[in-house]
């Protein structure tokens, strides 16, 4: 557990970047700090491992103060990860990953093995280990970045925009990749960004800073969706918000309806339907078609309309909505985990589904600010 | 003071032709190294080997060159063509890869607007490359410039005349006077090339003034 | 005239004795590395301290901009005023080490403080918070970092100061540079010429061995001789050059 109390940054210029900053980031999970710039949230992260000491107020890791204890020990039991990675361009991408066990002191072939190990870890190929950060992609860099972070196992991770210098489809990747590799490790990580999605993606909680390095909420994402504490929050949250908030609600029973089906390379039977959907040998949606079009001839896979997104039963709200909207016979099209058809949706029906839904109104996350509380009450 | 006061005309003559001896291979080599930069540009695989030549050249000390200079021309050791020569081969071997960066700086998109509007080899590289080089041209001939200034003065060693010979004679002579004013002539000469090019080339990219270029 | 030059190389007696080529040839040698050493004593905490701290960067431009003063100037006048100072062969030694120094600092400083001062803050950044502690920073990351431009430095400060131990006869240093004043004040033309064919050449070897030895030190990662890149590169965000070409350090003399 990563405790901020009444932690303050001034600068020497005068500049308050972190303003009586209380914060607990709970062990085991991932915690974002998330605003625009000039909120002071790499400042707060940057004070974690004192590579920026705070002026007033204390950082306690586990109930001890960091500030007491040695700054090069202190750093070296915690991961960080960092923007452009910030790899050594001198050293293998092996050495790279073995700079922590190295400073610790461990012999070189646990380092080694150690570090190969992290290297499959990040989904990277063996081969890569003996490459420079220079021969790599800035993705693959990431990764490096944070196979380096986790080499010694710290129990505590500090991860400063790791993911925004990639690209969008990168970035997605790492992400989802970040978190899987969380579901097994379990570390405690604080993690920064000015991306409100990602912040509301990746954490467990999310605490929204201002500029001048107030805190604004901290929630959980759902909660945050649905209950921002003011204006700032609402505005920094976004217009969408109803919309993906329902990305947290986990589909109920829909009453999903069965849908007529015609296998591609065969001949649809029947005119009725204005739309019919095509799916492959082993019941897997391919598109839509007009039956109309095709005629008495078989269907082939340039009649397909592709343009429908597939919601998984049992998935989330916002799936089954958008299967629903994006589909062109306005049925989403839902399938199980192994990617079959189960039937198919409307979007009044999953409206309906919404409707008889409750909002979360509890936030299970530690301390939920001031007006938070007082603002779900209003609104109840 | 006195030394100068009695002295000055020579100091003119010889400031003259220290100019003559630093300024004319600064001409010539900056007509030379433009094609050679541009082939190091035009075919990259000739880089590496035109910019380490120039650059293997640039590595031998101005007095043994002199002095091999009459080997390789078959001059009289006195002959100031050999300085001429000798200053002109330093001139190539620092602008030549000045120049092939220069063109090299110049932006793929300009160059590819400008071969789409019709401007072909040679009229494309004096119309659109040359100028937009010009900055990064005139900087490599400022250190040239500077460097020619410095170096021309140890002809004195092998009889050439100009500047040098006061530091030379002053030095001989142990006359204090005449030293310095060998040193401050041949800093003020070093000083002034180095204006003049600054003001070419200001003269000659005047989108660099304008307000919101770049600085 | 090739004839009378290559007589003077056959000749035995130029091979051997004080005034003889190995004998010339190591006090140059000596002499260069001398100033070398005692310029990079100086130059390289100061142009890491500078790069480090990004304090002080005047140090940097006034050594800069006295590389306008002429070589010969500098070396007549230094040896004019300090040589009276000092007895036998101290009188010569110590103003053209003065000067050879004087001339190799430039270089030196400006290749450290660049190479330090080019090395990529998000690295820095890291080694710090891994839990390095300055001298680590400095030794494991910035050190190996600045090396191409520390080397290059080297090489220009190496150049400059194997040129100028040739003028530095003239104030009465041994070297290489006897041949070439000397040859020249006896109108002795082929014993000139060969001295300045050593010199060329002594140049150029070192020139191609101080080549050698960059590329063996310095990271493959850092020189952009690493080539080559994964084939399954999942984006194409980043393919910077990270060959660092050294800036032109040089002034020849």
């Amino acid at each position: 557990m990563i405790r901020f109390d009444a932690v303050t940054k001034e600068f020497p210029d005068g500049t308050v970047a972190v303003d009586d900053l209380t914060l607990t980031a709970p062990t085991g999970k991932i915690t974002v700090l998330v605003g625009p710039s000039g909120c002071g949230k790499t400042t707060s992260l940057r004070m974690v491992n004192r590579m920026i000491e705070p002026t007033r107020g204390s950082i306690s890791l586990d109930g001890q103060d960091t500030g007491r204890m040695d700054q090069a020990e202190l750093r070296r039991g915690i991961g960080y990860v960092i923007q452009h990675a910030g790899l050594f361009p001198h050293r293998t991408v092996l050495d790279n990953i073995g700079t922590v066990p190295r400073l610790l002191g461990w012999d070189r072939k646990k380092i080694r093995e150690r570090s190969s190990e992290l290297l499959e870890r990040v989904g990277l190929e063996a081969h890569l280990g003996e490459r420079y950060p220079s021969q790599l992609s800035g993705g693959q860099q990431q990764r490096v970045g944070v196979a380096r972070a986790l080499a010694a196992d710290p129990p505590v991770m500090l991860m400063d925009e790791p993911f925004s210098a990639v690209d969008p489809i990168v970035r997605e990747q790492l992400q989802d990749e970040f978190l899987r590799l969380q579901d097994e490790l379990g570390k405690t990580i604080v993690f920064v960004t000015h991306d409100i999605d990602e912040a509301i993606k990746l954490g467990d909680q999310v605490a929204v800073l201002r500029v001048g390095g107030t805190l604004a909420q901290v929630a959980e994402p759902a909660y945050l969706l649905a209950h921002p504490a003011d204006d700032f929050v609402a505005d920094f949250v976004g217009r969408d918000r109803g919309y993906r908030a329902l990305q947290f609600q986990e589909t109920p029973r829909l009453p999903l309806r069965p849908e007529r089906c015609v296998v591609l390379g065969e001949r649809p039977e029947g005119r009725g339907s204005t739309w019919l959907l095509v799916v492959d040998d082993d019941r897997k949606p391919l598109g839509w078609v007009e039956p109309a079009r095709v005629g008495d001839r078989a269907v082939e896979d340039a009649d397909l309309h592709r343009g429908g997104t597939v919601a998984r039963a049992g998935g989330t709200l916002r799936g089954a909505l958008d299967a629903a909207l994006s589909s062109p016979s306005r049925r989403g099209v839902v399938v199980d985990d192994s990617g079959t058809l189960v039937g198919t949706v409307m979007a009044h029906e999953v409206l309906s589904a919404i409707e008889d839904t409750d909002r979360p109104e509890r936030d299970e996350g530690d301390p939920v600010r001031g007006g938070a509380v007082t603002v779900a009450g209003d609104e109840a | 003071m006195d030394w100068l006061a009695s002295n000055w005309r020579t100091v003119g003559e010889l400031t003259l032709s220290h100019l003559y001896l630093a300024g004319v291979p600064l001409l010539l080599g900056l007509a030379l190294s433009v094609p050679l930069g541009w082939t190091a540009k035009r075919w990259r695989g000739s880089y590496a080997a035109v910019v380490t030549s120039t650059g293997l050249l640039y590595t031998i000390p101005s007095l043994a060159l002199f002095v091999i200079m009459p080997l390789v021309l078959g001059t009289k050791i006195l002959d100031p063509v050999n300085v001429l020569v000798a200053m002109t081969i330093y001139t190539v071997a620092l602008l030549t890869r000045t120049v092939a960066d220069g063109l090299m700086s110049v932006p793929d998109h300009v160059e590819q607007a400008a071969t789409a509007m019709g401007y072909g080899g040679l009229r494309r590289l004096f119309g659109v490359e040359l100028p937009l080089a010009v900055p990064v041209i005139a900087a490599g001939l400022r250190v040239a410039a500077v460097s020619n200034v410095s170096i021309v003065s140890i002809a004195s060693v092998i009889g050439v005349s100009q500047l040098g010979d006061l530091l030379l004679d002053g030095y001989r002579r142990i006359i204090w006077g005449e030293l310095l004013t060998g040193i401050v002539a041949t800093l003020l000469l070093a000083l002034l090339l180095d204006a003049v090019i600054q003001l070419g080339s200001r003269a000659l990219t005047p989108w660099q003034r304008v307000a919101g270029g770049r600085p | 005239m090739i004839a009378s030059l290559l007589d003077w190389f056959l000749d035995p007696a130029n091979w051997s004795g004080e005034d003889g080529i190995p004998a010339r040839l190591f006090e140059h040698l000596w002499y260069s590395a001398l100033a070398v050493g005692l310029g990079l004593v100086v130059a390289l905490p100061l142009g890491l301290w500078v790069g480090h701290s990004g304090r002080g960067r005047w140090v940097v431009s006034v050594a800069n901009s006295a590389r306008a003063v002429p070589t010969l100037g500098l070396l007549f006048a230094v040896a004019l005023w300090v040589g009276p100072a000092f007895r036998g062969d101290l009188a010569y030694l110590v103003p053209s080490t003065l000067v050879l120094v004087l001339l190799a600092l430039p270089p030196l400083l400006a290749g450290t403080y660049a190479g330090v001062e080019a090395v990529d803050p998000a690295a820095r950044d890291a080694a710090q918070g891994v839990g390095m502690t300055g001298w680590q920073v400095l030794r494991q990351v910035e050190l190996p970092c600045a090396l191409p431009l520390l080397l290059s430095g080297v090489r220009t400060a190496v150049l400059q100061v194997v040129a100028t131990t040739t003028i530095a006869a003239l104030i009465g240093l041994g070297g290489l540079g006897r041949y070439l004043i000397d040859g020249i004040a006896l109108g002795d033309y082929p014993r000139a010429a060969g001295g300045a064919l050593l010199v060329a050449l002594l140049a150029v070897v070192l020139e191609g061995m101080l080549a050698l030895l960059q590329r063996k030190v310095v990271s493959p990662g850092l020189s952009g001789r690493a080539v080559g890149r994964s084939r399954n590169d999942d984006d194409a965000g980043t393919g910077k050059e990270t060959a660092q070409e050294p800036v032109d350090l040089r002034a020849p003399a």
